[in-house]
């Protein structure tokens, strides 16, 4: 380990070069390569890096400190990141944890006293339909390196640890294949096999030919395409937004932190086919007038991180991005920004808060993200579903779109089914089919039992029971039974399963990965966790089910951002559900 | 300017466009609780103690930051938001020491508040910050209002003294990487002792004083102190 008296700055010099004209946006990618080169953040380096970016010490401190994947404190050669949360716990996770902790000789959250391994309860790893799953730095690599492996059983936990576990395969499938033709093949599909299908036919149409900016935006509108990220707001609305507001240089930002307990889209989608994110930013960012996009993509998705900027180096080759994008005179740049550890970032403003290097604090809304965005300049940010849809939208045309789906859900939509189904997986499917049809027919039908319950929408989401089979997958079905759509997740529990467990490991999600900015949240997904605890311990008090509604109510009532109000969401709706679960 | 006309709690009143809720209230005699507003800070609306029911608006609103609007028709203390209000403050109670928060003290009492609401809960407690000669840090009494921060950093000073460790319910104020007071950039202007609300941020003499040190021992204290300073 390397120890702070004998350390060695060389090494540091080019990342501070590096960084140093780039100011406070710098610090989060200046500190995560400093840790890959240390293998955590020395006290002198963290202040090196500090002065050579301008940045207050202390405000250093603060960052450090607000991201899970960064480490003030030396940690093992190797870290071992346990997901137990629902659907990892439903295939043995906290068997995976416990022989991990036996292996290695450490607690939770600990690091062996030879410094051979630290060992973390990780947050949902968006590997749900492969699950156990185990995310691993190696530390004792220069730089470290980052990887994730599936299906872990405990018998093969000395392989995983040795680096050769098994890599998620992920099964995709669905009745359409609009979005997903190249996801799920095991490997990245490069920028040519993605044009040979007719990849960048939009980027030419609109970009290439100078088509007006206005007029792609009411290709989108006329789509209906809403925000696949969780909250359905119209997509044309958000761009026309940034597009007349008043203020230069305007931003676009691809949101590609999925972090919601149950979703995995995204990350099969950046794997398997980068290009198609990339052209639909593309579009997006000359329909707003940005000659700048920023994509920032989750902190553990690293064979994500590592493709998405494979694609965009063969876009710059090929001449589409750069500053003379085909040949017309528009600049258009990508920056690959990784996030380091934070559930929250995913939240648009506090996302934009970690690529301007600090803490991801949300901001208060208004102003929105149109006029006061990145930098405090006007800007788009859209999920990378929504995205993936761009490309068809404008080659196809909104007619097209509207063959799919509902009046009013328009288009394919993927849900990313998990848990105690024969075949968990990536599903794309229009609008408007029923729940029992993704359910039965797509994924196999329930196994090890009947069905209790299917989580909608992730850890920020409700339940719904076996008398939802027949509501349809639709923005309108679903509101009308209380249920969200959320991010698309469909989480399957059998009738075997205890639901205090899954409670108990949404709450301490919520926990974990509050900011801590507004006192409802900091202090109630903490009680709130508390109390799920003593629930599933099966030692419940008296008056425990009035706090949980208490807290639940004033989380979701006076909350600042969407975190804390929906962090007891699915509490609240287990509650009506199943009130005898809340019995002491 | 624009005016604005609105009703709170029934009363019509008439304000310049801008003004938040808090202060239209305050104008018709309305007092709305807060813990983290300070005149003098950003406000961040941190605490959403002040939250009030804004009819046509889906979640409680901060009325320390949000603007009125024409025809708004706001609600400032019923039983919803009571609720949240009650709820707020048994949980901060829950978790700090607000033994010395004299304003928190008459909220809890005037929300009817139980002072044992959540039993077995995690409480933050920490020990005394005892690391230099002007004031002690006492973070189990710290509520996270931000007011120390901000006035070391834009809202007054440019000291950049100190932030954040830790997130969510793990959150304290902290120097870089632990570092006591006077290694850092601190110039001990004392301004946030000043607008701390919960004796968290002590002036060293009230301190010693509280902890039963007569006023001649604490001059012996400093002299030595300073004695062996200089010959540091
Ligand atoms: C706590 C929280 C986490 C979020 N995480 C994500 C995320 O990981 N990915 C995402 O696309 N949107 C996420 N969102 C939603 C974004 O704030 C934003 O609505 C979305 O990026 C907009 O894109 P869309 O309109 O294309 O859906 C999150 C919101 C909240 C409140
Ligand atoms: S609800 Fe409050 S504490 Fe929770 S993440 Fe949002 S701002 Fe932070
Ligand atoms: S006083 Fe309004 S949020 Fe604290």
């Amino acid at each position: 380990m390397v120890r702070s008296d004998t350390l060695d700055l060389t090494p540091l010099r080019p990342i501070l070069e590096r960084y140093a004209p780039q100011g406070r946006p710098g610090l989060l990618p200046a500190l995560q390569e400093a840790q890959a080169l240390y293998g955590y953040l020395p006290e002198p380096v963290a202040a090196a890096i500090g002065q050579a970016l301008r940045v207050p010490l202390a405000d250093v401190h603060g960052v450090i400190d607000f991201y899970a994947l960064l480490y003030r404190e030396p940690v093992g050669r190797t870290i071992i990141r346990v997901c137990t949360d629902p659907a990892c716990w439903m295939r043995g996770a906290d068997e995976v944890l416990e022989a991990a902790c036996r292996r290695t000789g450490c607690g939770v959250n600990e690091t062996s006293a030879d410094g051979a391994y630290t060992v973390e309860r990780a947050p949902c790893l968006g590997l749900c339909n492969c699950a156990p799953a185990v995310n691993l730095t190696f530390n004792d690599t220069r730089p470290a390196k980052t990887v994730s492996f599936a299906h872990v059983e405990v018998s093969q936990l000395d392989r995983v640890l040795s680096g050769k576990g098994r890599p998620p395969e992920d099964y995709v499938g669905g009745d359409l294949c609009i979005v997903t033709p190249l996801a799920g093949r095991g490997r990245r599909m490069t920028l040519t096999e993605y044009q040979a299908v007719g990849g960048m036919q939009a980027l030419r149409r609109t970009l290439g030919e100078k088509m007006a900016p206005a007029e792609v935006i009411k290709l989108v509108n006329d789509a209906g395409l809403v925000g696949r990220g969780g909250a359905a707001f119209p997509t044309w609305i958000k761009w026309d937004g940034a597009a007349n507001a008043k203020g230069s240089p305007k931003y676009f930002v691809v949101n590609a932190d999925e972090s919601e307990p149950g979703t995995f889209k995204d990350r099969i989608l950046l794997e398997g086919d980068p290009c198609r994110i990339l052209e639909g930013a593309m579009v997006g960012a000359y329909a707003i007038g940005a000659h700048r996009i920023y994509f920032y993509i989750r902190g553990e998705y690293p064979t994500a991180l590592e493709r998405v900027k494979a694609a965009v180096d063969e876009c710059y080759a090929a001449g589409l991005l750069g500053p003379d994008v085909l040949g017309t005179g528009y600049a258009l740049d990508v920056e690959v920004r990784s996030g380091a550890g934070a559930y929250i970032c995913g939240e648009e403003t506090a996302l934009f808060e970690s690529i301007e290097g600090k803490r991801g604090f949300p901001r208060i809304k208004p102003p929105f993200p149109a006029t006061y965005g990145l930098f405090g300049k006007p800007t788009a940010i859209n999920n990378v579903e929504t995205l993936a849809k761009i490309p068809y939208i404008i080659t196809h045309g909104p007619e097209a779109f509207h063959r799919f789906g509902t009046e009013k859900s328009t288009g394919p939509k993927l849900f990313c089914v998990s848990g105690d189904v024969l075949r968990p997986g990536l599903y794309e499917v229009p609008f408007g089919v029923t729940i029992r049809h993704l359910i039965e027919n797509l994924a196999g039908g329930v196994v090890g039992g009947g069905l209790r319950a299917i989580l909608f929408g992730g850890a920020a989401g409700a339940f719904a029971t076996a008398e939802h089979l027949d509501v349809k997958l639709s923005f309108e079905d679903l509101r009308a039974v209380g249920l969200p759509l959320g991010s698309g997740v469909v989480m399957v529990f059998n009738d075997t399963r205890d639901m205090r467990q899954v409670l108990l490991r949404l709450g301490r999600f919520f926990a974990h990965e509050s900011c801590g900015k507004c006192y409802p949240c900091q202090l109630g997904t903490q009680r709130q966790y508390e109390i799920l605890e003593r629930l599933a311990r099966g030692q419940a008090l008296p008056g425990d089910k009035e706090r949980l509604l208490d807290v639940g109510w004033t989380m979701t009532d006076a909350s600042l951002c969407g975190l804390g109000q929906t962090a007891a969401g699915a509490v609240l709706s287990a509650m009506k559900l199943w009130p005898e679960l809340f019995e002491s | 300017m624009t005016n604005i006309h609105l009703t709170i709690d029934g009363k019509s009143i008439t304000v310049p466009a801008g003004t938040t809720i808090l202060k239209a209230a305050a104008q018709l005699g309305i007092s709305i609780p807060t813990i983290c507003y300070h005149e003098y800070c950003t406000a961040n609306g941190l605490c959403r103690m002040c939250v009030v029911e804004v009819e046509g608006m889906r979640l409680l609103q901060p009325a320390c930051l949000v603007p009125v609007a024409e025809g708004m028709k706001v609600q400032t203390r019923n039983a919803r938001v009571e609720r949240s209000r009650r709820t707020i403050v048994e949980m901060l109670n829950s978790a700090v020491d607000l033994s010395e928060a004299p304003e928190i003290q008459e909220q809890l009492a005037d929300y009817n508040a139980d002072p044992a609401r959540f039993p077995e809960a995690q409480r933050r407690e920490r020990p005394v910050i005892d690391d230099n000669p002007m004031y002690v840090r006492d973070y189990s009494k710290c509520i996270l209002c931000w007011r120390c921060v901000q006035v070391c950093a834009d809202d007054a000073q440019y000291t950049y003294a100190i932030n954040f460790d830790g997130r969510g319910f793990e959150t304290q104020i902290g120097t870089f990487y632990d570092k006591a007071m006077p290694e850092t950039t601190c110039v001990f202007c004392g301004q946030c002792v000043g607008v701390c609300p919960t004796g968290a941020l002590k002036p060293k003499r009230e301190w010693l004083l509280q902890e039963g040190k007569t006023p001649d021992e604490i001059m012996n204290m400093t002299r030595a102190q300073r004695r062996r300073r200089g010959r540091g």
